[in-house]
């Protein structure tokens, strides 16, 4: 092949990934950029300014419901992980190869049925008349209807639900290329399980975990279906906050404001998170 | 099957689908409409009786219609259907929709101070946008066996039922509110100062009142779940919503509240980069003719705004309805003003502090 034809080559190739970046995710973000930085300052007059910003900023509203969707996203990941990493462990190093394919089927399960669908799942399950809430009646354990949903910890379990593939899959690949005989050799110079877990295998699946939480914490912070139908009559979620800009109130520029704040917000997010774990995006997302 | 058989079938199929395809896509009609509004049956007996016309149907409420439509500047669909009262200021401010003409629509039988209601909601420097075409009402819901008392909008906050109403957090409860604290939010609309100041009354009162409620509701499915179920005895409710529980348990009934019900009338109106107004048209007149409305009515919920357009609903509903209104009730109907510019920022601030307000 000559230069010109491997530079062809490149470019056919090259051609279906920049336009997919530039067509669906570049022009998108700049034309809402340039949406958020317009005021409204009469009926069909606009004016270029910061004025959406500053109303974000002025409304304890509006910055107190995003601080509400970070801390619970941020929790939401935590305990994604917590539960996450012993089953991404077992199915790693534990389970025999056969049993992999079974085991990584049944994480998968959940995503084959919509966001919808999932969430009136959770909904027909713990409403006050609904099957665990009778279950427990039946069996004695409670006297009267318990209601499990419109509360934040719903919340915050159908969000783990739903999210949890996201952190099993990276975590899996990471531990899988650790060779088995480290952990030996951690054993066989006296260190205890928790020593073992701690100064080997963590540190080997470092990569992993930041990559499993940065993908949940992003899918979380910017989930949609989940809070609205599982929350009750104080929860709020910032996505919610940019529907009712656009839909209801026909704000769109200080909803393009509000997008791209919650951008910005999830970028630091992610960003401090590597500094504190001493990891880049290279050693993270980019290697699994 | 020898090969040159199976062959000449597949052509033939595909000959077959080619010409059907054709007859039947001369034009598409391309309907933006409220859940239910557009019943398969009502769809098929209308492409039987135009076979050139194709409909499709977008299922939407009144602020996604304007936000489809405000984005597309008014293309993308043929016929739509918002409310009366939303409108004015959207054609004024964002110019989606083009004006009616009025002569391609059979109006002998509709009822005329709907019409001409409407036709003043939507006139705008003497061209007509909209036309009715179903009304109902938002009203108050109970299970007169546990909550006979039931019927003021009041009555959602009142403490004997704590933890067992709600309702919707909507414009419509905030200007419910505002009828039962004795104020007239309607003829506020002229003066938004003391529109504001009427909605920092209200905003307090449902502050107060969150403890009260169990969850809000957001559709007509979950409200149904909640009232069927018994987790709640009482709610702000759609009449429709109300109607179709009346069937299923005779003990839930539609309440008119003391201050009135609120009437609403979906429109029909023309998205000004639409492109099959003809077939439009005689959407119009096809579903208001009279051996339509009793599909559409018991699809809907809603009655045709038609004369004796409740004697044109299925008999379930008439029945439901003619035990929830008393003439009385249907005098004191508040039909809801137009929307000036400006109102629904104010009232979506106002839903933001309530719902961000921490209750128990």
């Amino acid at each position: 092949m000559n230069h010109a034809q491997k530079r062809l080559a490149f470019l056919l190739l090259f051609a279906p990934f920049f336009l997919w970046i530039l067509l669906l995710i570049v022009l998108p973000h700049i034309g809402v950029f340039i949406l958020s930085v317009k005021e409204k300052v009469g009926m069909g007059v606009y004016e270029y300014g910061l004025g959406n910003y500053i109303e974000f900023f002025n409304e304890p509203v509006y910055w107190n419901t995003l601080l509400r969707t970070a801390v619970m996203s941020i929790f939401v990941t935590i305990v994604t992980l917590i539960i996450g990493f012993p089953i991404a462990y077992y199915i790693a190093k534990i389970a025999r190869q056969r049993a992999k394919a079974g085991l990584f089927l049944l994480c998968l399960i959940p995503l084959w049925v919509s966001d919808l669908v999932r969430s009136f799942g959770w909904i027909v399950l713990l409403r006050e008349t609904g099957i665990v809430s009778s279950f427990l009646q039946y069996i004695g354990i409670v006297s009267g209807p318990v209601e499990f949903l419109y509360n934040d910890a719903t919340v915050v379990v159908g969000l783990v639900y739903t999210v949890m593939l996201f952190m099993i899959v990276p975590l899996v690949t990471t531990l899988d290329g650790m060779d088995d005989s480290l952990i030996e050799a951690g054993f066989n110079l006296g260190g205890s399980r928790l020593t073992v877990l701690r100064r080997i295998i963590i540190p080997y699946a470092m990569p992993g975990i930041i990559s499993g939480c940065i993908v949940v914490f992003m899918l979380t912070a910017g989930s949609y279906l989940t809070p609205i139908l599982l929350g009750g009559k104080n929860s709020q979620w910032f996505t919610e906050q940019i529907y009712e800009q656009f839909i209801t109130r026909f704000n769109w520029e200080s909803g393009a404001a509000f997008g791209v704040l919650l951008l910005i917000f999830t970028s630091i997010t992610v960003w401090i998170g590597l500094r504190l774990s001493g990891q880049t995006l290279s050693s993270t997302v980019a290697k699994t | 099957m020898s090969q040159h058989k199976k062959t000449l079938i597949a052509a033939a199929t595909g000959l077959a689908l080619l010409t059907s395809v054709n007859a039947s896509a001369d034009t598409t009609l391309r309907l933006l409409t409220w859940g239910s509004y557009a019943p398969d049956k009502v769809v098929q007996m209308f492409e039987e009786k135009y076979p050139d016309i194709k409909v499709e149907v977008t299922f939407s409420n009144n602020e996604e219609m304007i936000s489809k439509l405000r984005a597309t500047r008014g293309a993308g669909f043929d016929l739509a259907q918002p409310s009366h009262d939303r409108i004015h200021s959207a054609q004024l401010e964002y110019n989606i929709y083009k004006p009616m003409d009025l002569s391609k629509i059979d109006l002998s039988n509709v009822d005329t101070t709907l019409l001409d209601g409407v036709k003043a909601n939507t006139t705008i420097d003497g061209k007509v946008f909209s036309v009715p075409h179903q009304w109902g009402t938002t009203g108050l819901m109970a299970d007169k066996t546990i909550a006979p008392d039931f019927n003021s909008w009041g009555d959602i906050c009142d403490p004997q039922y704590k933890g067992k109403t709600s309702m919707r957090l909507k414009r419509t409860i905030l200007l419910a509110m505002a009828f039962d604290m004795g104020e007239d939010p309607f003829a506020a609309y002229s003066d938004l100062n003391k529109y504001q100041g009427i909605l920092n009354k209200v905003t307090d009162k449902l502050i107060d009142c969150k403890d009260n409620i169990k969850a809000y509701w957001k559709g007509g499915d979950d409200l149904s779940a909640m009232m069927l179920s018994g987790e709640i005895v009482g709610s702000e409710t759609w009449d429709s919503t109300a109607f179709k529980l009346y069937n299923q348990n005779k003990n839930i009934v539609f309440v008119p509240p003391k201050t009135g019900a609120l009437a609403w009338i979906d429109t029909f109106t023309l998205p000004r980069k639409g492109k099959a107004d003809d077939a439009a048209y005689k959407w119009i007149n096809f579903v208001m003719s009279p051996e339509i409305i009793p599909l559409m009515s018991a699809s809907t919920g809603a009655v045709a705004a038609v004369n004796g357009g409740i004697d044109l609903m299925p008999d379930d509903k008439r029945e439901a309805l003619k035990a929830a209104f008393t003439p009385a009730d249907i005098k004191n109907l508040k039909f809801f003003a137009n929307i000036p510019p400006g109102v629904e920022d104010m009232e979506g601030k106002a839903l933001e502090k309530i719902k961000a307000a921490s209750g128990s």
